[in-house]
Formats: structure tokens, sequence, C-alpha cells
């Protein structure tokens, strides 16, 4: 037995043991790889290709580049003080009958729209008259078709349009736009929404998430110290509403609360209150039953990093002169930050994407965010504006998460 | 040394059930003296535990009183009765550094910053940690963290401490190193120690004395040497160190000794410790190094003729394990201090040994 032994460590060895350890690794890299391709190819296509393209739709619109290509071009040179010259006018009118031909008048009327209202229309009938010209100089004759064409602040449009990027969506989301010299101002006061809306966003989801943490702790708390048998029925109804459609539970709310539902009948026998309450499409309806949704999401990462807690901490604090408030405050508690954290990120920014629960139980001045980007994608077909809203609250929820990050630290998060 | 005239701790006729069937704890009466070391020992379920948890606090008596320097503690919530205790699983709290776990006791009581600062350093130092002020218990080894967990509950000088199988979640080095290192950290405070194990090498290092718990009672109360010298009940002489055990009959009771036939091998000479009466079956626990291997005929009241059954070389000493009497587990420990008989398995000898080594108690 010895000497085969010795035969074969006296054996002269070819291969590096570097490349033999190479070598096993690769093959269970491949394995790990192979395992979570479908998973990356499924994000990348359905996650990250569609969220690029939204923040890229966000900044890039080359509507006027496109479908007016003489103008825009001839607008590069253009010092934007006066009416640009008859340069620019022979290339407007020969983009004019253009868009005439290919039927692209609309197109082009509708994003001029949207940053000068009422000059779309304007843009079609010049369309239409600008076919008669045939010789120049066109200056005088195309602002003798329609006043538009005298308009510094039109062609200080166009001139942007010379560029497939525009800032106007973001600028516009956020209450501002160009005004007549390129400029950035405030949005006029009928405009300007979105930073309002913004912040009902951002104050509604704080409201439910605080709601849910006050709901959500003490719940919590009774489920991770009572004995499993009890504990296990009172978790099965805390995760009912999971397995519930998110639809039925907010029609619930409606059957419950409405003006004659079940919440105001019973006050109202009960002679607690003279008239039904107000509780339904406004503030109170869309807090309460969001909170409702939310409550499973902020109270499971509590319970479960409370359950990891060993009771014996209390005990040692108790033993060692605290008081069981104290105890709970400065021994418990500070355990379960992880907990809340994880709980309150996780509701929080779950609640800055509803929709379905604001538009079905929320009054006209409770819709979030959301309801606006979806107004812009399906009846506006603005998706520029869409995908600007989309962007910023991105944007805010990765700030959010950073903000969040540095003050609590995102390693300390424990979901279990 | 303890002084027993007066009982820092006392229960008296203290009950707990949590069933409302079964008692966990009979009938307990223990006093404790002031500076003293006891250790309750015990296997798992014998009370001992739920003893302390009384003590501590922690769970309140069915029935009886306990008294804490004279003063009923029964309606004394924990964070009153000013008692140190050191945990199993040393809970030590994580979201702390290793100082603001010692001074979590001295805030709750409101001394003085600089106060704090040098009972901690001193803390520290008395458990030879002085450097890892700053660190946090997941960054400790477990003896560490329980040494920090022994000057936390140290550091408020109360006067009694409490400890529940400390050193349980140690190996077995780590364990006899501390087990010395509390037993001279209790030399050098005046105070007094209540000790649970079920280890009893632990029990007999430390303690002043030792009550041993089986089945909610305490079967004997005692200072280790007592206990290992002079047990009371066959429960004591089989928990506390290694015990040969031979069942037979009294056949005739002579003031402190007794005579007992086991049954196909003869009468044996034993103390009478526990026997009730002629005529009733008894135990005869006898030490396996009390044994004397091949002794000339007539020096001792007892010898027999034995076979080795196996024999096994241990270092300090060999054991032998032998048939005698109808038993074939009985246990010959040979010092190897000089060159000792050789002996070899299977070979025929005799065994003896002496009266007063040989106690006859109750029969299990």
């Amino acid at each position: 037995m010895s000497t085969t032994v010795v035969q074969i460590a006296g054996e002269p060895d070819t291969v590096p043991l570097r490349l033999k350890l190479q070598r096993i690794e690769r093959r269970r890299k491949l394995k790990a790889v192979t395992l979570v391709l479908p998973l990356l190819l499924f994000i990348l296509f359905a996650f990250v290709l569609p969220i690029g393209q939204m923040m890229f739709n966000a900044v890039h619109d080359s509507t006027l580049l496109t479908l007016m290509p003489r103008t825009t071009a001839a607008l590069r040179a253009w010092d934007g003080k006066d009416l640009p010259d008859e340069v620019a006018y022979a290339a407007l009118a020969g983009d004019l009958s253009q868009a005439w031909e290919q039927k692209t008048m609309g197109a082009i009327g509708k994003r001029m729209n949207y940053e000068l209202p009422g000059t779309g229309s304007e843009f079609t009938s010049s369309a239409q008259k600008a076919r008669t010209l045939s010789a120049g100089p066109y200056k005088a004759a195309l602002i003798e078709i329609s006043p538009l064409w005298a308009r510094h602040d039109v062609w200080s449009l166009l001139k942007r349009g010379s560029s497939a990027y525009t800032a106007y969506y973001l600028l516009r989301s956020v209450d501002y736009q160009y005004g007549p010299d390129s400029q950035i101002v405030a949005s006029p006061p009928d405009n300007s929404i979105f930073r309002m809306i913004f912040l009902r966003t951002l104050g509604i989801s704080i409201a439910v998430t605080a709601a849910t943490l006050l709901l959500g702790f003490p719940l919590a708390y009774l489920l991770a110290t009572l004995p499993p048998k009890t504990s296990n029925l009172l978790m099965i109804m805390v995760v009912l509403p999971f397995w519930t459609s998110l639809l039925v539970r907010t029609t619930a709310w409606v059957v419950l609360l409405q003006q004659h539902g079940v919440v105001n009948d019973v006050l109202l026998a009960l002679h607690l209150i003279s008239q039904p309450a107000e509780l339904i499409y406004n503030r109170v309806g869309t807090v309460l039953a969001m909170t409702h949704i939310q409550l499973p999401f902020t109270l499971l990462p509590i319970y479960s990093v409370m359950k990891t807690i060993p009771p014996i901490h209390v005990r040692a604090a108790r033993s060692l002169g605290a008081g069981p408030f104290y105890a709970f405050w400065k021994v418990y508690f500070p355990q379960t930050l992880p907990g809340i954290a994880a709980g309150c990120l996780l509701t929080f920014i779950l609640c800055l994407g509803y929709y379905i629960t604001p538009a079905l139980v929320g009054g006209p001045n409770d819709q979030m965010i959301s309801y606006f980007v979806a107004h812009y994608t399906n009846e506006e077909l603005n998706w520029g504006m869409a995908s600007a809203l989309g962007a910023i609250l991105l944007t805010a929820t990765l700030l959010l998460y950073y903000v969040f990050n540095k003050l609590v630290g995102v390693d300390r998060i424990k979901l279990g | 040394m303890p002084r027993t005239d007066d009982a820092f701790v006392k229960f008296s006729s203290v009950q707990k059930t949590y069933d409302g069937q079964t008692l966990v704890v009979k009938n307990l009466n223990l006093d404790i003296a002031r500076g003293e070391f006891l250790t309750m020992l015990g296997p798992s379920g014998s009370g001992k535990t739920t003893t302390l948890m009384m003590l501590a606090g922690f769970e309140v008596p069915t029935h009886g009183t306990i008294l804490l320097g004279g003063i009923p503690i029964d309606k004394m919530p924990p964070h009153k009765r000013d008692i140190g205790m050191v945990f199993q699983s040393y809970a030590l709290f994580p979201h702390m550094t290793v100082e603001e776990n010692l001074a979590f006791p001295l805030k709750v009581r409101n001394l003085a910053r600089a106060d704090i600062g040098t009972r901690i350093k001193r803390a520290l130092d008395m458990v030879r940690l002085g450097a890892y002020g700053t660190r946090r218990p997941g960054q400790l080894s477990g003896g560490q963290q329980q040494r920090v967990a022994l000057a936390r509950a140290l550091i408020f000088d109360p006067k009694l401490v409490l400890m529940d199988e400390p050193l349980g979640a140690l190996d077995k080095q780590l364990r006899e190193q501390m087990q010395l290192e509390i037993k001279h950290i209790h030399e050098g405070l005046d105070i007094t120690v209540v000790y649970v194990t079920h280890d009893q090498g632990e029990a007999l290092t430390m303690s002043d004395r030792i009550a041993v718990f089986n089945d909610g009672v305490i079967q004997q109360l005692a200072a280790p040497a007592e206990l290992y010298e002079r047990p009371q009940n066959a429960f004591v002489a089989q928990f506390i160190g290694e015990n040969n055990r031979l069942q037979g009959r009294v056949v005739a009771m002579n003031g402190g000794t007794c005579k007992v036939e086991i049954a196909g091998a003869g009468n044996v000479e034993a103390l009478a410790i526990n026997v009730e009466a002629v005529g009733r079956p008894t135990v005869l626990s006898l030490r396996p190094e009390r044994v004397k291997l091949n002794p000339t005929p007539g020096s001792l009241p007892n010898i027999f003729a034995a076979e080795v059954a196996e024999v096994i070389y241990l270092g300090d000493h060999v054991r032998a394990r032998v048939s005698v009497c109808g038993r074939d587990d009985f246990v010959v420990k040979l010092p190897n201090s000089e060159c000792v008989v050789q002996i070899e398995a299977g070979s025929a000898i005799t065994i003896g040994w002496k009266t007063e080594d040989c106690r006859a108690l109750d029969a299990l």
C-alpha cells in the first residue's frame, strides 16, 4: 500500500494546480449561469428594456425633426432674436406642402399644441392654404396666410424641434415650460398641477405607511409572543387579504363605505350621526382602503424579525433593573428596527405606484401620479408626458431609497 | 466561607405547577446563607431552573413564600429585586456595544456618567476584557461573551447573583477555566451566588454547598465532599460521581451497620444509611476507587471471587469491569501510581472492600 502512495506522489505534475482549479471552477460557474439565465433574460426584456425605453421617451421627441426637416434644418442658423429670414420661410413653405401631401399636419399640430395651446388648428389651416404658394418671397406671403408665422414663440418652438431631444416633458412634469424665447418659465397656474400631485402621492404614501405601522406593530408583537397554536390562526387572518383579489377588496370597501353603505347605516341606526358621513370618494376612503391592502406588507417583515429576538433579552433587561416599558423600549424595540425599516420601505414604495384603489375609492383630489401616467398613456396618447412623469417617480423613489440607505443602511434590513 | 446562622434567601414550603396537575417543585424548603455559593444540581426537568426563575421573579410560586434578606418578594417585580442574573445563552443585547451592555444596569439606576465610566473599566478589567469595550457581542467568542454577561450581572453590585447553566454552551477546556474564574470572582466579592447546572464536576469545583434536585425535591443538600463521600440516597450516589450498585435484602441490622444478602453471592457488611428494616430491599453503593484488588484473605470483611470482563487503560488509572455477585457491570478503578498488578480479561481474581466504604441506601 505504502509503495503505491509514494509512486503517485512522485509522478511529475504536468498541469499546474491553478489551472486545474480553474477548470473545475469554470464548470461550476457555467452551471450557475445556466440556472439563472432564463430569469436574467426575462428581467432584461420585461423590465430593463421597457424602463429604459420609458426613460428615453421622456427626453426624446423627433416629431418636428422628422416631419418638418427643411424648416428645422434652416432654423439651426437662426439667432432667435428677430423673425427668421426668407430662407427659413421658404423651407417652411416646402415643409407645409409636404405635410399636406403626406397628411402629417395632425401629428405636427398635436405636437405644437402641447407647448402652445391653440396653434395646432391654425397650423393645419395654414398648411392647407400654403399649397397655393408656388414662388417666393415666402415670408410676407406666409404671414399673410396665418398670423402664426409672425409669432416669435412659434419659431422658437420650431427651432427647439431641430434637436431630437427635449426637456419639455420633464419641465412640464415639475410645472415649468419654455417661454417665447426658449427660456424656462413657470407654467401658468391652470397647468401647474404636477408638483402638487407628486406631493399628494408622497403624502398619501406616508400616511398609509404610518397607519400600517401603527396598526401592524402591536399585532406583530402579539403574533410573535402568542403560543404557536393561536398565532397561526391569527396569522391566517392577517394574510387572508393576500389571497383575495385587489379589485374585490377595493370594491368591498365601496360597499362598506358608500353613502348608504354598511358603516353609515350602522352609525345612523345608532344615532351617532344624523347625516350619512362622507367616507368614500375622498381621502379617508383612499387611505383606509390602501392601509387595509398594505397592512400585511408592513406587518410580516416586522413579525419575522420579532420571531428572531430571544425573549431572554427582555428578561435579562428586567433582571438588570429595567422596568417593563424601559426594557421593551431600550432592548426589544431597537432590535425590531430592521424589520420596521423593511416593512415601511416596502409599503411606502408600493404606495407610490398605487393606481386602482385611488381610482375606485378616491375622489378627483385623491388621484396619485400613476393615474396621470395612465391618463397620458391611454387617453391623451402623450407618451412623452407619461414617460416623463414615470421617470420622475422612478428617480424620486431611487432617491428616497438612497436617503433611506444612508440613514438606516439597507444591509440592516431584514425580511426574516 | 458562609455564615450559616442567618438565611439571606429563604424558600419556605414553595410549590410550583405549570399545568395545575403535576408539581414541578414540591414543597421546597431551602436556606441560603449570605456569601454562600450554592449550586442546584440535577437532571433536566428536576425543578432546579424553575426554582431559580421563581427567585429571579420570572415565575410566581403556586404556594409558599420566598424571603430575600428577610423580606417576602412574592409581589416584587424582577427589576426591583436587585438580583444579578447570568443566562446560558448570555442574553447580551446585540444592538449595543460591550460598554453599552455594561452601562445598561447603571443607566437604569441613574448613576453619574463618570461613575459609570469607572465601573465599566473596573468590570472589564475584572473579566480581562479591557480592550473589547467598543465591540459588539457578535464580534466576541463564546467565552468572551459569557465574561461580558458575568461582568454585566455584577456591575451594579447586586448582593445576590443567579447563574442559569452559564457555561453550558462552552467547550470543555474553556468551561473549566471559567469555573475557576467564577469561583475566584465569588471569593473576591461579597456576593451570594445561586448556580444551576446539570454538570456534577462543575458543581463540585465551585460550590460551598450543593442541593441535588430530582423530581421537584431536594434529595440532599451538603458540601461537595460530604455529598460524594456520604450520599444519603441511591439517586445522589448515582448522580454524583461513579458508583457501583448491588441490589440486596437486609438480613440483620446492628447499630450503624447492617448485613445485606445479595442473592446467590452471600452477605455483605455495609453502613446502614437509608434502610428501613430487616427484610426490606436495599441498594448498596460502592465507589469504584474504594475496591481493593486481590486482598489478603481475612483482611477485609467483604471479599468476593470475581472474573475480569474488560480492562481499559486510561493513563492515570486502569478501569476494570468485573463480574461479581451476579452482575457484570461492576467497575474497579486502579490508580496507576505504582506497578499495579497486571490483570487481563478473563482472569479470575478476588475483590474486597471495607464496611465503611459500602453504603446501604434506599432501593430505587
